[in-house]
């Protein structure tokens, strides 16, 4: 990291964050900081506590009540601390944007309120409630819906649409929003192939073009590499591994994933090959 | 020794079978103990069956002299169902709301839920009779019965699909920074209104069959005019006037359940 970088708020900050559910320790003691306009993967195994964290950073969650702290500061102001929500915590929820695995629209409503209602933090509530979204919001709606392909869906009831049109719909949702990070939730798990590259592609380039800060949770470390140039790995509710992904070696993935490894082995291996194409040289780091 | 064993393969455990002796048993003991008590007495149907054939024969033919009278009394049934049931839904919307353990906390559903619990265990003759006294005879009474006893079953019907909706999308509204009534009104409301739309048309059926009784206790309507007839023991008149009902009812029932399958 720079110079520079090191006095910049960082766009996430979490603090010894724990989080232990009825019989297990989901988070224990994650700490990381995320700089503005990074796009970082978020891998590990299924229960790692991936999602968990997102989830938290986002405010959906909150972590244990422990003495010892844990707290999340998003853009300058905090989310969480000890187990308890900021009282501003909506206000922050509409500088950030969530992808989730479910895309988690509103399947009856157009796909273009769906993406309206990213406006809904700032929009008084009269007008929310009424449904009389301002036409400049519409516009927004309408080149956020242009911007991820699928503007000729727009008056199309969301539930029609297909899940990688459903997860650009809620790509655009969070461009509606104006949000400064986006994080997504196993944004391609659902996903077929071709859907997975063009919802990575769409993040990648929000990322690029706006300099939104875009935290992806993903199962599949070949994109992860593919898209991200940081990973940060968790295994167990630990982070194991923060540093660039180019970086990330075969030992290191098939601790992660332990028994899953040699399910995965052939994905790590095909990575390599899928890679290697547009890529560069992440992929010969993992070969090697 | 094959076909024993297939024998025994073939019929129940020998438990289920048993169990299945034991709630038979139970519904006949019931039925039983029920019968001194409901003083059912079906040889009086044979005895004074020459007495009933008399006062059937009494409702034959319908007398349909006095029909545009009864059409506009039919019609103020109409009416009075109409403002029953929408007053209902408006607020059956909030209570509904509240009542649903995934909306609000239970300091707030428990209470609410015995209130629509009084609401729905009283029948709406007797609110009938009680606004009858409150607001003096005539249709606005049967409103007013009508409306806070179908709240309290709209309420419950309502909070039942709150309760069952698909957090996600909600989830999805709460992160882009909306508040409780946003999530509401994005998230919850769009998922249940086809069911709620459809309870309300069933309930508007069953106040337009509420709405011809409440009369009786004159509360107005086509009910005030059937207990008339039938006290005056003008029974070719209550014939028509029966008729009339059967018909109507039928048209709404027809015409609400072809509306409700567009819904659901």
């Amino acid at each position: 990291m720079t110079k520079a970088a090191k006095v910049m708020v960082p766009a996430i900050k979490v603090t010894r964050l724990h989080k232990t559910f009825n019989c297990c320790k989901a988070l224990d003691g994650v700490s990381l900081d995320i700089n503005p306009g990074e796009m970082v993967a978020l891998i590990g195994a299924s229960g790692s506590g991936k999602s968990t964290l997102l989830r938290h950073v986002a405010g959906l969650a909150v972590g244990d009540a422990s003495a010892q702290g844990g707290s999340i500061e998003v853009l300058g102001r905090p989310v969480q601390a000890r187990g308890r929500l900021a009282t501003d915590i909506r206000a922050t929820r509409a500088r950030v944007g969530f992808v989730f695995q479910q895309f988690n629209l509103v399947g009856r409503l157009p796909v273009m309120t769906n993406v309206l209602t990213g406006s809904l933090g700032r929009l008084p509530l009269w007008r929310s409630l009424c449904g009389l979204f301002p036409h400049q919001d519409r516009e927004r709606a309408w080149e956020a819906l242009t911007r991820v392909g699928i503007v000729e869906t727009a008056w199309q009831r969301a539930s029609t649409l297909s899940g990688g049109q459903q997860q650009r719909a809620a790509i655009a949702r969070t461009l509606v929003q104006r949000a400064q990070i986006i994080l997504a939730d196993e944004p391609i798990a659902s996903l077929d192939p071709e859907s997975s590259r063009r919802v990575m592609e769409t993040l990648a380039t929000i990322n690029a073009e706006d300099k939104t800060t875009v935290v992806v949770c993903l199962h599949q470390v070949d994109f992860a590499i593919r898209y991200c140039p940081r990973t940060i790995a968790l295994k167990k509710g630990v982070v194991v591994y923060d540093g660039p992904s180019a970086a990330l070696t075969p030992a290191l993935l098939r601790d992660l994933y332990g028994a899953e490894a040699e399910e995965l082995g052939a994905a790590i291996q095909g990575s390599a090959s899928f890679v290697t194409g547009p890529g560069g040289n992440a992929a010969l780091a993992v070969a090697g | 020794m094959t076909t024993a064993l297939d024998t025994a393969r073939l019929s129940p455990p020998p438990r289920q079978s048993l169990v299945k002796l034991l709630v038979w048993g139970l519904i006949f003991a019931v039925l039983a103990w029920s019968w001194s008590g409901a003083e059912i007495r079906p040889w009086a149907l044979i005895k004074d069956g020459a007495n009933m054939g008399t006062f059937l024969a009494d409702f034959f033919p319908p007398n349909f002299h006095d029909w545009r009278y009864y059409l506009e009394e039919m019609l103020v049934t109409l009416q009075i169902a109409v403002w029953g049931t929408a007053l209902a839904v408006v607020c059956a919307v909030p209570f509904g709301l509240l009542c649903a353990e995934n909306i609000a906390p239970a300091w707030i559903n428990q209470p609410i839920r015995r209130l629509m619990d009084s609401f729905r265990a009283i029948n709406e003759m007797v609110f009938a009779m009680l606004f009858v006294v409150a607001v003096g005879l005539g249709p606005f009474a049967g409103v007013l019965a009508l409306f806070v006893h179908t709240t309290g079953i709209l309420a419950k019907l309502f909070s039942e699909a709150v309760e069952a909706i698909d957090p996600r999308p909600v989830e999805g509204i709460r992160a882009t920074g909306a508040n409780v009534l946003e999530e509401i009104v994005f998230g919850v409301i769009p998922q249940v209104m086809p069911l709620w739309i459809s309870y309300s048309l069933y309930r508007f059926e069953s106040n337009v069959r509420s709405a011809t009784v409440v009369g009786m206790v004159g509360a107005g309507g086509i009910g005030v005019v059937l207990w008339e007839i039938i006290r005056g023991f003008y029974f070719a008149e209550t014939c028509a006037v029966m008729i009339m009902i059967v018909i109507t009812v039928s048209a709404i029932d027809i015409v609400s359940s072809r509306l409700r399958k567009i819904f659901i």
